[in-house]
């Protein structure tokens, strides 16, 4: 308590240089906060974003599909079983049948994938409802970037071009029904969205599907050969994106971090020589050495502390308006390929600010705590007299 | 009169280079309660040097340095850090006051060390300003006082706690000829008043004129141990 006391006077005391220490560490303190709190509200975002409009609560593959090989998608399609059926009619599966083709936007061509999906599918946030329209032989549904990519609107044709099942060309002329907004890239970008049935037929593949979407009430039980991947399985590579962003902003308020405890770190070394007479007074007044070391390195976390309520003095409305109003993304942010919403809104959570507080209050306290170690090995007579160099 | 300070064949060196410099050789001395003594001598004679070892700031090289009762060669850090709080006030030639505290704080210091209930270090304070006619300074800050004040400040603060042994490196080397007598003269009736003990290392003609005893130091050694019966002032 008492080297608490006393250090509270000396850093008062030190006036100017004080404030300074605590500006600094204080504007670490929020931007660390800030910058993870983006960065935990872009991962909720994006997960949830993924979930409601790619992956529902997991999804059933054909064996030989894979995502990211368009060779895949040919041979990656199969009749649904009996059990898979019925969870289909139950409404807790939806199927998606994937074919490749070509588009010939203003007699450009251009690579698409099609994917067929039930016009009356609950699972995922896509407005296949839009699918259903009588009145147009085959209506389809683009997301904004596909849109902007392939020059499109609401109710524009598109010509297609595809190999059905035995490997015969086909085209017909689409026409789109619908342009929906999605921070999803992989449900977007060269996706062109057809209801299942007249997919199916266009390819020859009636009944047929390349992988299923499951909402909360599936329970995965013997699939054979088709194969169930869990949410957390569809979402690694999002997560391994996300900490990867994670790990490069941690350079940046590290260095931050670095920047805001050399001036600690500073002011305390300098502080054991210009105020070695006092060091000295300290002990010819009875103070031992483990004392004087306590007051300096109480000293740097009372900077820390002060920096932490000074910066929630200005960074709570600060951070909290952030957190209302959210941080525009750039235009270009929409072709990073994963998922990023037009704006970001931060999220503090307690392990959050709490962890940022600790990692502020122990660094402060240790780079306080090197110096101040200095001082146990001081000679009191010429600390005294201020004769060390 | 009671011993508080004994010492026995003190031998003080320093490393100077290749070899060693001897500070204090061969030094016997002791001092009775309530004494007002000082060191004398020139420049490295040694007075300084022993004071800081009577103030346990620093150990013997060899021989036996007792205060109040206690052997300052064998004690731990922490021991000898109890024995400057308990026992022992300083005062320095520049005073040595903490420029962020104020004269009050200054002088709370110490007790503040002994974790002194608040009430009675808040009398003990007002007194001991008040011994050096200081009470209306309480607030002021050591940069905002004179030299002779600050002085007087650090004798309140060496006298605060009522010590036993007080250790004074020439206490008016900084200030003038008015200043100085103001401080001795504090510094005789405190001495009389509390039966505290004064031990001056000093080469100031003024402060050797208020001593009932000089101890002169040459090169480390005792020449002239004088005691008078009465001071010339």
């Amino acid at each position: 308590m008492l080297a608490f006391k006393l250090a509270f006077k000396n850093i008062m005391g030190a006036g100017l240089r004080t404030f300074l220490n605590i500006a600094v560490l204080s504007f670490a303190f929020v931007i660390i906060i800030w910058h993870n709190g983006v960065i935990d509200g872009w991962n909720q975002q994006a997960r949830k974003d993924t979930t409601e409009w790619e992956i529902g609560q997991g999804q059933v593959w054909h064996p030989d599909f894979d995502p990211l090989d368009f060779l895949s998608y040919q041979d990656a399609h199969a009749p649904l079983s009996e059990a898979l059926q019925s969870e289909v009619a139950t409404g807790s599966l939806t199927p998606i049948l994937i074919a490749q083709a070509s588009a010939f936007p203003q007699g450009r061509m251009q690579g698409v994938v099609l994917r067929g999906i039930d016009p009356q599918q609950k699972i995922l946030k896509i407005p296949a409802h839009l699918l259903e329209r009588e009145d147009i032989k085959t209506p389809a549904l683009i997301g904004k970037r596909m849109a902007q990519s392939l020059k499109l609107e609401e109710g524009d044709p598109l010509l297609l071009r595809w190999r059905d099942k035995n490997g015969a060309f086909d085209a017909v002329e689409i026409t789109i029904v619908g342009v929906f907004d999605a921070n999803v890239p992989t449900i977007d970008g060269g996706q062109i969205w057809l209801p299942l049935q007249r997919l199916q037929d266009m390819t020859g593949l009636p009944g047929e599907a390349t992988l299923l979407v499951a909402d909360e009430s599936f329970t995965p039980s013997e699939l054979s050969p088709w194969v169930f991947r869990s949410q957390g399985y569809l979402l690694s590579d999002l997560n391994a994106i996300i900490q990867s962003k994670k790990g490069s902003g941690a350079v940046l308020y590290g260095l931050m971090l670095i920047i805001a405890l050399l001036a600690i770190f500073d002011t305390q070394v300098l502080s054991i020589f210009r105020r070695q007479k006092e060091i000295g007074t300290y002990i010819a007044l009875g103070m031992t050495r483990r004392q004087v070391v306590g007051i300096f390195t109480v000293e740097g976390s009372t900077y820390s502390i002060l920096a932490v309520l000074l910066g929630a003095l200005y960074g709570t409305p600060l951070l909290f308006w952030l957190a209302k109003t959210g941080w525009a993304m750039p235009a270009a942010s929409t072709d990073m390929g994963i998922s990023i919403a037009d704006r970001i809104y931060p999220v503090y959570g307690a392990g959050l600010v709490f962890g940022t507080v600790a990692l502020m209050v122990i660094a402060a306290t240790m780079v306080s705590y090197l110096p101040a170690r200095k001082i146990a090995r001081l000679n009191p007579t010429d600390a005294i007299k201020g004769k060390i160099q | 009169m009671e011993t508080i300070i004994h010492i026995d064949k003190l031998i003080k060196r320093f490393p100077a280079g290749n070899g060693f410099f001897t500070a204090l050789n061969n030094v016997s001395l002791q001092f009775g309660k309530g004494e007002f003594t000082g060191l004398v001598g020139p420049s490295g004679s040694g007075k300084t040097t022993l004071l800081n070892i009577i103030g346990s700031l620093d150990a013997p090289t060899e021989g036996e340095v007792t205060v109040l009762g206690q052997s300052i060669a064998h004690l731990t850090h922490k021991e000898s850090a109890q024995l400057r709080n308990q026992s022992l006030g300083f005062i320095f030639q520049t005073y040595n006051l903490f420029p962020v505290y104020t004269v009050f704080e200054n002088v709370e210091f110490a007790l503040l060390l002994r974790r002194m209930p608040a009430v009675e270090r808040r009398k003990a304070v007002l007194e001991a300003l008040e011994w050096v006619g200081l009470s209306d300074k309480a607030h002021s800050k050591p940069a905002q006082l004179s030299g002779g004040e600050s002085q007087r400040v650090a004798i309140a603060r060496a006298m605060v706690k009522k010590p036993a042994l007080v250790l004074a490196d020439e206490p008016t080397a900084n200030l003038d000829s008015k200043n100085s007598h103001n401080i001795l003269q504090t510094m005789q009736r405190l001495n009389e008043e509390l039966q505290t003990t004064f031990l001056f290392a000093t080469h100031d003609e003024k402060v050797m004129n208020y001593l009932r005893r000089i101890i002169s130091l040459e090169d480390g050694r005792v020449v002239k141990d004088e005691r008078f019966v009465h001071t010339k002032i």
